[in-house]
């Protein structure tokens, strides 16, 4: 699944696009050393392949359902990581802007979760100690459901975290888990499957072409162990650097997204009874200060039964009357200059 | 002008899969003059036309374009000296807009803006497709697509022009603008076809390819009327020649 | 959506790319700026935010209406694009029942507060998204986005997959139609048959690749992608992009709708 946009806190957001630049950098940087240049159309056509290819819908044995496939794993495997990753960032690019699959900001996360995982970390570490210089279609399997499984789960877990950190969602660290892998495994262990069969059929119709995408991409898939660590070291580092300078202007946003990943339903503030209430009501009507008594008047909403109000820095303009007249007006007022604008165009066509 | 000379000598080529593909191809061609080479599926055609800008290296014999032998060096300075079109457009524009493909050519040999721009225009509007500068190749027709895909050539300005199947794609409206256009360039020619009448129309001159060898040799109103010739290398008289 | 829907949906998005509006004429680079300038700025709301976010809609709607982009089309593809985003956000108003405010009577709960937020966000993010590239053709964004200092190659790379992209889902939809005509309900669509099928779109592609490296080689090429027209930025895109950080300034830090919200309230009186 893709991280979308609306659920993405700009914290978060640029830390993934920050952390996926400088991997495409890094790949760019590589790749361009070490290929020949047939591999430069190569990579091309073969974004667009995948791309159509994800289209493509086949039934999930069992479940009568559709599945599509995601393709990381399989380039990889075809490519070698660089070339993998930039093909893997261009299709999530297009997706990105033809079908707003996700959105612009969270592209960065999703090339990270989709790209990244499955061609620096698994392909080389799992995926190819697993298939030794095997070309056994049984060991290909293995390894291909293995990995595809694995690189899956680390992307699912990242959307979690993702949404975690940005704070917009209630969902907690549980529960979201929980939704999240169990389908991720499934989904994973049927997109292994067919990258095998797409390996295996590759080999056997034309074997010359796996032999010579080996040669034209880098010796050995030389991604070293140290290096890849490092990196996200460093993504420790500055994630959590960033972390708590929000943390220090946003005190109760961090302490509230930590116990949300602990379990901890409820605030410390949140106490029922009276006193917090009316506390709270105060200061909801402070911040409306000409119009405390028209409040009640008026709108007939004095909150007398109110229960455990959050005081929570939030709960203000979105939900105030003045605010939702506004809403209203300002909807109006752009409703009528993009149908003016409309109207006018149309007259000086004619 | 010797520099517009093709000449194959004793030409083998086999593929890698065992093919023997040419087996002795021997011709000439001078300046100025349009070859229509025909023959059966699988005679050699493509791979002869392959040999000409040195996409493939003969494994024996010598194909000399103008003064220059055929080796590994000197290719790229050869392929500037001919141009391919070939039988599939989509494969042959691959950039993002009509403009960007043409230029392609010019920006390779190194040539700077101004001419580029020039040289563009230039080829665009020998092929009535200036309009389409900006289009991106997907949006355009096959006839549209191959008349860009020949100004993507011209604007190299290449000395020996060589097609492969040019009309296969086209509707009748699109392959007589080709015919109209082919006839008014003055570079040597040379066109793989299976489209007869075509190359009755443009090319003076005829060679016929069968099993990798040169089986006929001639002024195409002499060769493309000979029936036994043409049938025994699996063609037929061209539709025009053939009496109800 | 089936593949062939998809196809066309691509396909329209990108005939609308090449109009000729105001708005497409902007230089990429500052719709792409702009854009990614007004995505921040919207997720930087806090959780709770609603009546902030309404201004916000100025923006889609003026490239709508400038650019002369079917609202309908637009919609639309938010709608189908919203399942995740709704799925995660519903849990908002199940999980958080604090009451935020009692309007007219009715008490709403912070949950709901946050999961339209949430909506609000996904609109305007995603249609901002969609509307750069029906106002901007998709060479534009990645010229534009070389200049902003993408790597070439990469650059490269997208403008070949654009560029294919609908040879291959021409190809590839000759090949489900095949498998259509060729299975009954259900069976054939299964994992064999489609892993068969993009292994065959995978070696056809591989061929066509070396096609097309032959045409490019036949043109000269020798390794290094030639680049060409440098546009320059002139007054109206500059225009353009300050307008629009005032404007997203104003709007993030000056609570405009709150404004207009009591003014009308005390015009009411």
């Amino acid at each position: 699944m893709h991280m979308a946009d609306a659920l993405l806190s700009p914290v978060v957001g640029t830390t993934l696009w920050a952390g996926t630049a400088a991997v495409s950098g890094y790949a760019s940087r590589k790749l361009k050393r070490e290929i020949d240049d047939r591999t430069i159309p190569l990579m091309g056509v073969l974004g667009a392949f995948i791309f159509a290819a994800q289209m493509v819908n086949f039934t999930i044995p069992g479940t009568g359902s559709s599945g599509h496939l995601g393709g990381g794993m399989t380039l990889a495997i075809l490519l070698g990581p660089h070339a993998a990753f930039l093909v893997m960032a261009s299709v999530l690019t297009v997706q990105a802007l033809f079908f707003a699959d996700g959105g612009l900001l969270a592209l960065g996360c999703n090339i990270w979760n989709l790209g990244v995982y499955p061609c620096y970390l698994v392909y080389p570490f799992i995926y190819r100690p697993l298939v030794g210089g095997s070309k056994k279609p049984g060991r290909i399997l293995f390894a291909s459901v293995a990995s595809v499984v694995l690189a899956l789960q680390l992307g699912a877990f990242s959307v979690v975290m993702e949404t975690l950190l940005s704070g917009k969602s209630e969902l907690p660290f549980g529960a979201f888990v929980l939704m999240m892998q169990p389908i991720h495994l499934a989904i994973g262990i049927v997109e292994g499957f067919v990258t095998a069969g797409v390996i295996n059929y590759v080999r056997s119709a034309r074997p010359e072409i796996l032999e010579s995408l080996a040669v034209s991409r880098p010796m050995g898939a030389d991604v070293s162990l140290k290096k890849v660590m490092m990196t996200f070291a460093v993504l420790a580092v500055i994630t959590g650097g960033a972390l708590s300078w929000f943390a220090s202007t946003h005190p109760d946003g961090l302490e509230w997204s930590i116990e949300k990943i602990t379990g901890k339903a409820e605030l410390p503030e949140q106490e029922h009874g009276i006193a917090p209430a009316l506390k709270t009501i105060q200061e909801k009507t402070a911040f409306l200060p000409d119009y405390n008594f028209r409040m009640g008047t008026d709108f007939k909403s004095v909150p007398k039964k109110e229960e455990a109000a959050p005081s929570w820095p939030g709960i203000d303009a979105g939900t105030s009357t003045a605010g939702i007249i506004g809403a209203a007006i300002v909807l109006g007022m752009i409703m009528l200059i993009g149908m003016g604008i409309r109207f006018f165009r149309r007259r000086e066509s004619r | 002008m010797s520099h517009h000379i093709v000449e194959f000598k004793d030409v083998f080529f086999r593929y890698p899969d065992g093919t023997q593909a040419l087996r002795g191809i021997n011709f000439r061609i001078t300046h100025g003059e349009s070859v229509g080479v025909v023959g059966a599926n699988g005679a050699g055609k493509s791979t002869l036309l392959q040999h000409m800008n040195g996409y493939l290296m003969p494994a024996s014999g010598t194909v000399t374009i103008g003064d220059l032998l055929l080796t590994k060096k000197t290719r790229q300075e050869i392929r500037r000296k001919v141009g391919i079109v070939f039988q599939n457009p989509d494969d042959q524009l691959f950039m993002p807009t009509v403009f960007d493909d043409v230029a392609f050519g010019p920006l390779n040999l190194g040539m700077d803006e101004a001419s580029v721009r020039e040289r563009v225009c230039k080829a665009l509007t020998m092929v009535n497709s200036l309009a389409l500068q900006d289009k991106p190749p997907h949006h355009l027709s096959c006839g549209q697509k191959s008349a860009v895909a020949i100004a993507a050539v011209m604007a190299m300005e290449p000395d020996i022009l060589a097609m492969d199947e040019p009309a296969a794609n086209l509707d009748p409206k699109s392959r007589r603008s080709l015919i109209t256009l082919l006839k008014t360039f003055k570079h040597s020619k040379i066109i793989a076809s299976h489209d007869l009448d075509l190359i009755l129309d443009v090319c003076g001159r005829c060679i016929v390819i069968g099993d990798g060898v040169v089986v006929a040799d001639g002024p195409s109103a002499e060769i493309l009327s000979d029936r036994a010739l043409l049938e025994e290398n699996s063609l037929e008289l061209p539709l025009s020649l053939q009496r109800r | 959506m089936t593949f062939d829907e998809k196809y066309f949906d691509i396909g329209r998005l990108d005939r609308l790319s090449y109009g000729e509006t105001f708005m497409h004429r902007l230089d990429p680079r500052a719709k792409v700026i702009g854009t990614m300038l007004f995505l921040l700025t919207v997720i930087s709301f806090p959780k709770y935010e609603i009546a902030a976010l309404v201004p916000f809609l100025l923006y889609p709607a003026l490239l709508v209406a400038v650019g002369e982009i079917p609202v309908r089309f637009i919609v639309k593809k938010m709608i189908v694009v919203s399942p995740f985003a709704i799925f995660i956000g519903i849990f908002n108003p199940i999980l958080d029942t604090r009451t935020a405010a009692v309007i007219y009577g009715v008490s709403v709960s912070a949950g709901w507060v946050s999961f339209l937020s949430i909506l609000m966000k996904f609109a305007l993010t995603i249609s901002a998204a969609l509307l750069l590239i029906a106002t901007t053709s998709f060479s534009g964004v990645c010229h534009a986005l070389r200049r902003l200092g993408v790597p070439a190659l990469f650059v490269s790379q997208l403008l070949f997959l654009y560029r294919y992209l609908f040879v291959l889902m021409e190809e590839t939809m000759r090949i489900i139609r095949a498998r259509e005509m060729r299975s009954f309900g259900k069976r054939g669509t299964g994992l064999r048959v489609f892993a068969r099928l993009i292994g065959i779109l995978f070696l056809r592609t591989v061929d066509r690749a070396e096609r097309v490296y032959y045409a490019m080689l036949s043109r000269g090429f020798q390794g290094d992608m030639p680049s060409l027209k440098r546009s320059r930025m002139v007054l109206p895109d500059l225009a353009f992009l300050s307008v629009m950080i005032a404007s997203l300034w104003v709007f993030r830090f000056f609570p405009v709708t709150d404004g207009i919200g009591r003014i009308a309230q005390g015009l009411l009186r």
